[in-house]
Order: C-alpha cells, then sequence, then structure tokens
C-alpha cells in the first residue's frame, strides 16, 4: 500500500519539501492553517541580498505544488497522535488523517516589537518594523511618515527580540542584519538625498553576496553604520523620534532624532510548533526551538521516528537555507518510508 | 622580547603582557556575568552618571578585561548605583555589584 506523508506547514520549507516528496513518488498532503500557501514569504517585497522580486521564489515554490501535491488549506489541527503504525492527525474541521510519517515546517514568528516598550512600537507614530517596512514597499506607495512626509533620515535598529536576555532570546535571529542592510538601500533607491542609518552591535553578513552588499551601502549609498545598540528613544512634538545610544567608537553618548525608526525584528518560535512538538514529545531547545537528533549529520530526524523537521522550527533560517534543508528532509522521509 | 618596527609612547600602550589582571581574576569570581558583555553601550548610553559627567560603564569593563587599573580606580567612584544599566543590559550584566566588586577588588591590591 503506498505510504502517505503529513506535511505540516505550507510556507517555504514546506513546499519544497512537499513537491520533492512528491518527484520521488511519494503520497503527500500538505496542510497549511492560512488560506494559502506561501507562509512569510508573501509578506515579501523583494529579497536579499540581490533584491530581485520575492514573487518570483513565490511562483517558482507554487508552481511545484501544482498538480503533484494534495494541499489543504484553512486546515488547523486539533492534535496529533502517534498510532500502533504511523500517526493520526485530528484536523479542526473534524477529518481524522492516518498518516505513516511527518515532516513539522511549521516555521517562525517574527518577534513582537511591543515587548520592547523603550523603543515605543505601537506608541509613538514613525517607529515601525522592518516587516512594516516590507508591506510598506510591497504596496508600491512611496515610503512615508505616519504624517505623510517624506523621510529625510532613518534609522534601522539591529537585534530586536533577538541577542537580548531581556526578552529571554539569548539566540540572534541571523537575518535581520542582511534584511536591515537591504532596506536601507532600498529607502535610498526612493530618497537619494536621505541619511539613513544601521545602529547595530555586530553585523553578521555570515553568506555569499551578503558583505558584497555591505559594501555597496557604504560605497554607493552612503549609508551610515553607527555602533552601538539603541537604548531608549522618546517622540517628539513634530512626531519624530529621537533616540539616544552610545555611540561606542567615540566612547561617548550619542543623541539623534531621525524622522523613521525601523526595528529589526527577529525570530521566535510559533506557538503553534511548540504546541504539535509537545503533543509528538520532540525535545525542544533552550532557545525553545525544535532539536533535530544530531545538528550536524542528523539535522532533519527527531528523538521520534517517523517525525522530521524542515525550516524555520528549528531555528533562524534564509529562505534559501529553508529550501535547502527541506530537499534534503524530503530525501530522508523518502528513505525513512523504505524501511516500513 | 622581539621589537616591532614601530615605538609607542609608554603612557599610549596598553601593555597587556604586563597589565595586572588581578583584579579582572576577582571579579571572575565575584561577578562573573562580566564575562558576557558585548560591548554594545546600552549601559553607557543609559547610565545617569553618563549624563552629568565624563563616565563610560561600557568602557570601565573593557579596560577591567584589558588590566588597566590604573583609569578604572577614578572611574567607579562616579557611578551612583542606580541600577538603570542593569535594566536594559542585553546580557544581564550586573553593573552595581561589578562596580562594587572593583572596589573591593582594588582596595585589596593595597
Ligand atoms: S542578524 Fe544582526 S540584527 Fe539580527 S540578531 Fe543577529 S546581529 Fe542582531
Ligand atoms: S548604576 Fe552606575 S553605571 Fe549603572 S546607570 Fe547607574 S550610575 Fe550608571
Ligand atoms: S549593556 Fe551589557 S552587554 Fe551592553 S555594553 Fe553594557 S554591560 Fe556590555
Amino acid at each position: 500500500m503506498a505510504k502517505t506523508i503529513v506535511v505540516i506547514g505550507g510556507g517555504v520549507a514546506g513546499m519544497t519539501a512537499a513537491s520533492r516528496l512528491a518527484d520521488l513518488g511519494e503520497k503527500v498532503i500538505l496542510l497549511e492553517r492560512e488560506d494559502q500557501t506561501g507562509g512569510h514569504l508573501r509578506q515579501w517585497d523583494r529579497l536579499f541580498p540581490n533584491r530581485r522580486p520575492g514573487y518570483e521564489v513565490l511562483d517558482f515554490l507554487m508552481e511545484n505544488l501544482e498538480h503533484k501535491v494534495d494541499v489543504r488549506c484553512n486546515q488547523g489541527i486539533s492534535s496529533v497522535s502517534q498510532q500502533p503504525s504511523g500517526f493520526s492527525l485530528e484536523l479542526e474541521a473534524g477529518e481524522s488523517l492516518p498518516c505513516d510519517a511527518l515532516l513539522l515546517a511549521t516555521g517562525f514568528d517574527l518577534f513582537d516589537a511591543h515587548k520592547k516598550e523603550e523603543y515605543g512600537y505601537g506608541i509613538y507614530d514613525n517607529v515601525i518594523t522592518s516587516a512594516d517596512l516590507e508591506m510598506m514597499f510591497r504596496s508600491g506607495q512611496k515610503i512615508t511618515t505616519r504624517q505623510g512626509d517624506a523621510p529625510s533620515r532613518v534609522g534601522f535598529v539591529h537585534c530586536v527580540g533577538s541577542r537580548d536576555e531581556k526578552v529571554g532570546n539569548l539566540y540572534c535571529s541571523k537575518v535581520c542584519c542582511v534584511t536591515g542592510v537591504k532596506q536601507a538601500i532600498e529607502i535610498k533607491e526612493q530618497f537619494p538625498g536621505a541619511e539613513v542609518f544601521g545602529f547595530y552591535t555586530d553585523l553578521r553578513m555570515y553568506d555569499r553576496h551578503f558583505e558584497e552588499m555591505y559594501y555597496e551601502a557604504q560605497q554607493k549609498w552612503d549609508i551610515n553604520f553607527l555602533r552601538g545598540r539603541v537604548s531608549e528613544c522618546a517622540e517628539n512634538q513634530d512626531h519624530t523620534i529621537v533616540l539616544k545610544i552610545e555611540d561606542t567608537l567615540t566612547s561617548r553618548p550619542l543623541k539623534m532624532t531621525v524622522d523613521l525608526m525601523v526595528l529589526l525584528v527577529g525570530f521566535v518560535p510559533s506557538p503553534e510548533t511548540l504546541r504539535l512538538a509537545a503533543m509528538l514529545g520532540i525535545v525542544v531547545g533552550e532557545d525553545r526551538f525544535l532539536e533535530p537528533v544530531d545538528e550536524h549529520t542528523r539535522s532533519n530526524f527527531t528523538i521520534q521516528p517517523g517525525v522530521f523537521l524542515a525550516g524555520a522550527s528549528k531555528g533562524p533560517f534564509s529562505i534559501s537555507n529553508a529550501i535547502a534543508d527541506a530537499g534534503e528532509a524530503a530525501l530522508q522521509i523518502h528513505e525513512y518510508l523504505r524501511t516500513l | 622580547m622581539k621589537e616591532f618596527g614601530y615605538k609607542v609612547h609608554k603612557e599610549r600602550l596598553i601593555d597587556y603582557d604586563k597589565n595586572d589582571k588581578r583584579v579582572l581574576e576577582h571579579l571572575k569570581k565575584h561577578e562573573p556575568s562580566v564575562l558576557t558583555c558585548i560591548a554594545c553601550g546600552s549601559c553607557t548610553a543609559t547610565c545617569s552618571a553618563g549624563q552629568f559627567v565624563d563616565f563610560n560603564i561600557r568602557l570601565v569593563q573593557t579596560l577591567l578585561r584589558r588590566g588597566e587599573i590604573e583609569p578604572l580606580k577614578k572611574e567607579v567612584q562616579k557611578c551612583m548605583l542606580c541600577g538603570k544599566c542593569i535594566l536594559i543590559c542585553p546580557r544581564g550584566v550586573n553593573m552595581r555589584n561589578l562596580i562594587l566588586a572593583i572596589q573591593t577588588a582594588i582596595d585589596k591590591l593595597k
């Protein structure tokens, strides 16, 4: 009898793994709780490092699913349990879905910037997140302040919700640095005369073409990088934001007024991931992301035979990393099904 | 000792080989959170004392690590022990106890 694999989560990792598994001849069902697949990729206008449109990658992933994968959207999962042979998923719609293997591709949430009250998100008009800014780019409208003016000075605040024990997240979110540099360039594309600042503690340009993008940001776009972590900010009467930072390279406190302050929000584990992990007995790390059996050599396996992991339920991932990881997960699952 | 092809005026140089690390060793024992500082400067930006006088709590920690004891002696006197920096530190460094422990360690040197 043909084996069935259920992929939970229709973001980049889930879509990739599902289409790969179908290519390998497996019967695969992709469950997505939103009304369409695509996950966080849908919120992106252009991607780092080359600023290509996000929809190009989205279209590629969508086309790969077509006619091959049984995609079911609006499917919340009430519970999942281990059975004598395989697993059983109880869907919120009432259906019961048996399967032989499970792939958790449930992804991440963005850090809720309200939690860093000292940055005034949701309190001050002109403090926005990188996700908000990306949506503004996507809308095709010119970026303005909440008052409708073109910004003449924009500041990007790094490490919001990451590398911060005060919010319980010690880890680095890996892709917010490069996102900040990309968005800084995009602000300059719209407003060549604007001053753009990045406030950073470390700039983590870890992947191919990232450092070159940083170089381009300095050389071609005259973007300023100021080494220090923003400690607090306040709103002026004219709704500009005044922020405070130590300019650690001169060792002096620095005050600066900006028209728009962008918070580079990081990754957090999604509650849905943790809920499913608890039901399946999957190990959760100290950082609250899911733990594979071995992070180097068996990074798609969990301690539960038949339950596999792919993508950002395991921690911060870029799109290219998620695609590679999900492809590997598909191969591992394919091999596993042969052993049953 | 091998001399490199340049000279630095003695007062300008951090002579890491000769510097006194005893204060740092004391701190590692009594306030080990000092080890985790990432030099982000949040503490300095928010510091109550630093608004009025030339005082940099982030720099105090860097000097401590280098074994630069002389400037430390004067610097630690400037802290008001208000604890604002502790509230903001992303690494959970306990600066108040750090200041007190530096003072204790310096007193011991005498
Ligand atoms: S990628 Fe950069 S901004 Fe994001 S958490 Fe890491 S150091 Fe901070
Ligand atoms: S405790 Fe000392 S170093 Fe910290 S903010 Fe207060 S005065 Fe500054
Ligand atoms: S806030 Fe904490 S981590 Fe940042 S410089 Fe001060 S002591 Fe170091």
